[in-house]
Parts: C-alpha cells; structure tokens; sequence
C-alpha cells in the first residue's frame, strides 16, 4: 500500500521543480515572440516582459514570403518523406517477418550492417551531390539518410512476427491468396500501432532535419526549411559578430527582427506541441520496444 | 539475430521462389535505397587515402597513402576532437544514466497517475526539439546582451560564447535536459514489468523504501542498464552534431572545448574545403565506430543474448 510520506513529497517536489525546468525554456522562447522589440533589445529576454506586442507574428502572416514558404516546404516534405518512409520500411519488414523465406538470412544481415558500419557524411555528400546532382533540389530535403533507417524495419519485422497471430496467415493462405494480398489484409491493417510509431519517428526526423539543408542547399533558398531557416538566421548574426567587411550589411539586412526570429522558432516547435499529445503513446512505446528488443 | 518469424510453407527450393517472388520484390526498393544511401559511401570510404579532386571525383583521383592521415595526426586537432568526443559522451552516457533510473524510480513510486502521466510527458517533450530550436533556447538564456543569464542573475556579463571552460557544463546539463527522457522511458517500462510480488515480499520483511529499491528495482534494472549503456559506449566515437554546433552557435572562440569529431569533419569538408583532412577524420571515425560497436555487442551478447544486435 502506497500513501502519502516523506518519500512521496520529496520525490514529487523533485519532478515538479523538474518539470518546471523543462517548461520555463519553452516559456521563455514564447515570452520572447510577444514581447515589444525595443523592450526587448533594451532589457533581454524575460519571462516577465514590460510591454507586450504581437508585431513579430503579425510580421511572419504578413510579409514573410520566405518564412511561409520555408513552412511549406517543411510540411509538404514532412507529410511526403514520412508516408514513402513508412511504406518502404514495412515493405521490406515484411519479408524479413517470414521464417522460411529462401536467403532470409542474407537480406537481413544487408539490413542489419548498416546499423553497425557507416561510410560518414564525407563520401555520402560527394555521392549524394557529384554522383547524383541533388545540391538544389527538393530531393536534398528528401533523400539522404532520413527515407529508411535499418532500425526502424527491425522493429516492423519483429512486431509482425510476433504481435501477429500465426494462424491469420495459415487462413490466409489456405484461402489462397497471395503474399502481397496477404501483406495488404493482414499485415498493414494489423501492424498499424508499430506503423504509426515508425511514421512518428520518421516524421519527426523530416521535420527537425536541418542537416540536408546545410549540406545540399546553398543557393536555392526557396528550398529550405524551417529549421534551415532559422539555422541562416544563425549563421548571418555569428557572421555580424565576428566581420567587419561590407557584406555585413547585406547579412544585417536579411536579418529579421529578435522578436521574429523567437516568433519563428516557436512556430516552428507548434506542430509537434498541438499533436504530442496524440502521438506520445506510439513514441514513448517505441522508444520502450525498439531499445530493448531492436 | 534472433530466429522468430512466420512460417510460410517451403516446397523445393525453386517451388519457393517460384511462390515468393513477389516477397523479393517488395524488400527490393528498400534496398535499393539502403545501397545507395549506406552502401556506396562504405565504399567511397577510401577517399581517406587519395588526394580529392572535385573534377575526378573518387574514383578518379590519385591515391595518396597515408598522407591524409599524417596531415590529421600532425595537428593538434586529432587529439583534441578525439579526447572531446570520448570525454563528452562518457559524461552524457554517466549523467542521462544516473538521473535517468532516479527519475525513473521517481515517477513509478508516484501515487498520482496523473501527476505520472504529467512528468513522464514533460521528460520526453525536450527530446522531441530539433538542435536547431534547441541553440535558440540556450541563446535566450545566455546571450551577450539580451541573455537572462547575463540580465537578471550576473552583475558581471559573461561572454558565455567565448569562455570555452563554460562549456563542458553547459552542454552536459543540455544534453541531459534534452535526453534524460529516453532512458528514463526505457527505465520505467522495465521497472513497470518486475513482479510486484517481490515488493509485497520485501515489505511484508519490513524493508525500507531505500532496501526495496536497492535488493529490488536496481537489481531487476541491471540488465537494461547494461544494454542501454553498451549500447552507448558502441557510439562514443559519434556525436551528436546538432548539440555541437547549434547549441555553440559554430562558435570559434570555444573550439578547444566543443570542437568533436563530427563538426570537425563538417568544417573540413563544407568550410575549409580540407577534404581530405576530413576524409581522412571520418574514415578513422568510422573504424573505430565500428570496432567498438562489435565489442560491444559481444559483451551484450554474453550478459543478455536477447538484446544483443547479432
């Protein structure tokens, strides 16, 4: 029997002061968005601002072509790279779900040393822009390395073999149907909670991903995203730091006010916020299942 | 690589192909992206031994022996980023480790579900932000001039982003603010699992809060704890690049305590244009990944065969 002790008060105190530091940062990065700028440039940030304005996100619905489109870009490729993710991996979990598959053995090790031996970003970025020319192009925020991750089919294989019922498949096939029909009937709409785990972690990697952009995104801009966005923003206010030279100007000129740039990163963590609530379960399980199990 | 899996009945051999084709068919699009994506760089590794041209691409360039190698191990750099990277992550893996079976501990002896559900959110939400939001939030706190840091707690003005010392701190507490949610979710699953007829025993003997947790839930903890751990120290020669360069803001001041593996490869190859010096970093970064992943492995494999990854 639990009750109420000197134990339970400490270690609820502990995890609320804990919690409060977790929430204060994102609070501060709001306060930030809706503070005046001339406030803000004379005091900092504060949780508690002197004067309250809603400038900076009236300025992004307004004038800020870059900053929608650098929405758009995030939401299409997300809502795009997270589908095909998803598809690919239970197609090729599938497969490797099955025990008596011929050279099942073969395909699941190519899988698997992927997850033990990687070439690093030096000969992936030559091949990625040399070989196959995506510098500047939508398939930079699409392709390299986010599409499919060996550790994500492990976990589609293990849940299919063995969360699915073995006799489900023996109907199936006395039935007579077909593998791919078997995958479609059975598999997919069965394996629906591991598919949407992955889709929230494939997901999340689209939209937190500002990697591609750095590597392969140097002159169309129109092509980055949020985060490559905010990452420039970065970048333009080290640049006015550290020179001197007249192109400074330029940096200074494409530089949105403080205020904005707050405004801009919460914006950008407001999707994952409106929807944690419905996609934690899935990820927190697979978090739970897929360091474990693999 | 474990054994389960579904029974799909085998004739002959070329009865079975015959009957599953469709099955390679289906693993095949994967795999194409997985040998373009993984494969080829594998190969394109050996990079590390010519002298890059963009023109002749890989293939094409002179080789170079070990040039590469003894231009990195002749500057300071390799034993800086090596002795970053190691240190950094053996501090990540010891903190997130600790506070994360503590938090654990916590959350499940929690009497309110609620109050459970409320912290168990609150860990994970931090995980969930890209780097790159992340150097954000540490910039409103230590920022020059706006920074709260600076405003409201010093009388003195730090130039956080150009005091090096600062930052093993500072990016040690980040990495756990941020990460202390993953394990400690790993955590609380394994501790929901123990048989609650162990603590009804330990209590019915009288033990103590402190003697349940000691003789009950670490030792049911420690074979995760271990895995988990391994698992970590087969990854300490990566880092995570966002943490490193976002939340430093690529900062050059504070190089010598925040300059690791990863973003000296970026800087190598995207602003320096050293390929070769960053082929060369990359290529010792991947052996030794790859090495200690093995080794790591193996000893999973010995302490708790079912966790272990082959």
């Amino acid at each position: 029997m639990k009750k109420v002790d000197a134990y339970q008060i400490v270690t609820n105190i502990i995890m609320i002061l804990w919690t409060i530091i977790i929430i204060a940062p994102f609070l501060l990065l709001f306060m930030s968005s809706i503070t005046e700028e001339n406030v803000l440039v004379a005091n900092g940030y504060s949780f508690f601002p002197a004067k309250f304005s809603i400038a900076s996100y009236a300025y992004i619905i307004r004038s800020g072509a870059t900053i929608l489109k650098s929405y758009a870009v995030s939401i299409g490729v997300t809502a795009v790279g997270t589908l095909v993710s998803v598809i690919l991996s239970a197609m090729m979990a599938y497969p490797l779900s099955l025990r008596n598959l011929p050279g099942r053995r073969v395909l699941m090790f190519l899988v698997f040393f992927t997850m033990l031996f990687s070439g690093g970003i030096v000969p992936s970025y030559i091949m990625w822009s040399n070989t196959f020319h995506i510098k500047d192009t939508i398939f930079a925020q699409l392709l390299p390395n986010l599409l499919l991750s060996a550790w994500n089919v492990m976990m589609i294989r293990t849940y299919f073999s063995t969360s699915i019922p073995d006799a489900l498949y023996e109907a199936a096939e006395i039935d007579g149907a077909s593998q791919i029909r078997i995958f479609r009937i059975i598999a997919l709409p069965l394996g629906k909670p591991i598919l949407v785990t992955i889709g929230t972690f494939a997901g999340l990697g689209y939209w937190n991903d500002w990697t591609n952009g750095l590597y392969y995104i140097s002159k169309n801009k129109d092509l980055y995203n949020v985060q490559n966005l905010l990452n420039q923003m970065v970048q333009n206010i080290q640049y006015l730091a550290t020179s001197t030279s007249s192109n400074a100007n330029a940096a200074a000129a494409s530089l949105p006010a403080t205020g904005i740039q707050m405004a801009i990163a919460f914006v950008a963590i407001l999707p994952i916020m409106l929807i944690f609530p419905f996609f934690q379960k899935y990820y927190a399980k697979g978090i739970a299942v897929g360091a474990v199990k693999g | 690589m474990s054994n389960n899996g579904k029974e799909i009945k085998s004739g002959g051999k070329t009865e079975a192909l015959k009957r599953y084709w469709p099955l390679y068919l289906m693993f095949l699009p994967g795999a194409i992206y997985l040998f373009i994506n993984n494969y080829i760089p594998m190969g394109g590794l050996i990079v590390a031994f010519k002298s890059y041209s963009a023109k002749k691409g890989i293939w094409g360039s002179a080789w170079c022996g070990l040039d590469n190698f003894k231009f990195l191990f002749s500057t300071p750099d390799a034993w800086v980023i090596t002795r970053n990277t190691l240190l950094y992550n053996l501090a990540f893996i010891l903190t997130t480790t600790v506070v994360g079976i503590i938090f654990a501990i916590f959350i499940c002896d929690c009497i309110s579900k609620r109050a459970q559900k409320i912290y168990q959110s609150a860990i994970l939400f931090p995980y969930l932000m890209s780097s790159v939001v992340l150097g954000y939030i540490v910039y409103a706190f230590l920022s020059n001039s706006t920074g709260i840091v600076n405003n409201t707690l010093l009388s003195e003005p730090i130039n956080w982003y150009a005091t090096p010392n600062a930052w093993p701190f500072i990016l040690v507490f980040v990495n756990l603010w941020k990460g202390v949610g993953y394990g400690c979710l790993i955590y609380i699953s394994t501790i929901n699992g123990i048989d609650t007829a162990l603590y009804e025993a330990a209590t019915l003997d009288g033990a103590t809060k402190w003697q349940q947790i000691k003789n009950v839930t670490l030792p049911e903890l420690k074979p995760t704890v271990i895995t988990l751990t391994l698992m970590s120290i087969g990854r300490v020669f990566y880092s995570d690049f966002g943490l490193f360069y976002q939340v430093t803001r690529n900062s050059g001041m504070i190089y010598s305590t925040t300059n690791v593996i990863d973003t000296y490869v970026y800087r190598g190859l995207m602003e320096q244009n050293n390929v070769g010096m960053s082929a060369a970093a990359g290529f010792y970064q991947s052996i030794c990944g790859f090495i200690l992943v093995l080794l790591a492995n193996q000893i999973v494999r010995k302490i708790s065969s079912e966790n272990a990854l082959l």
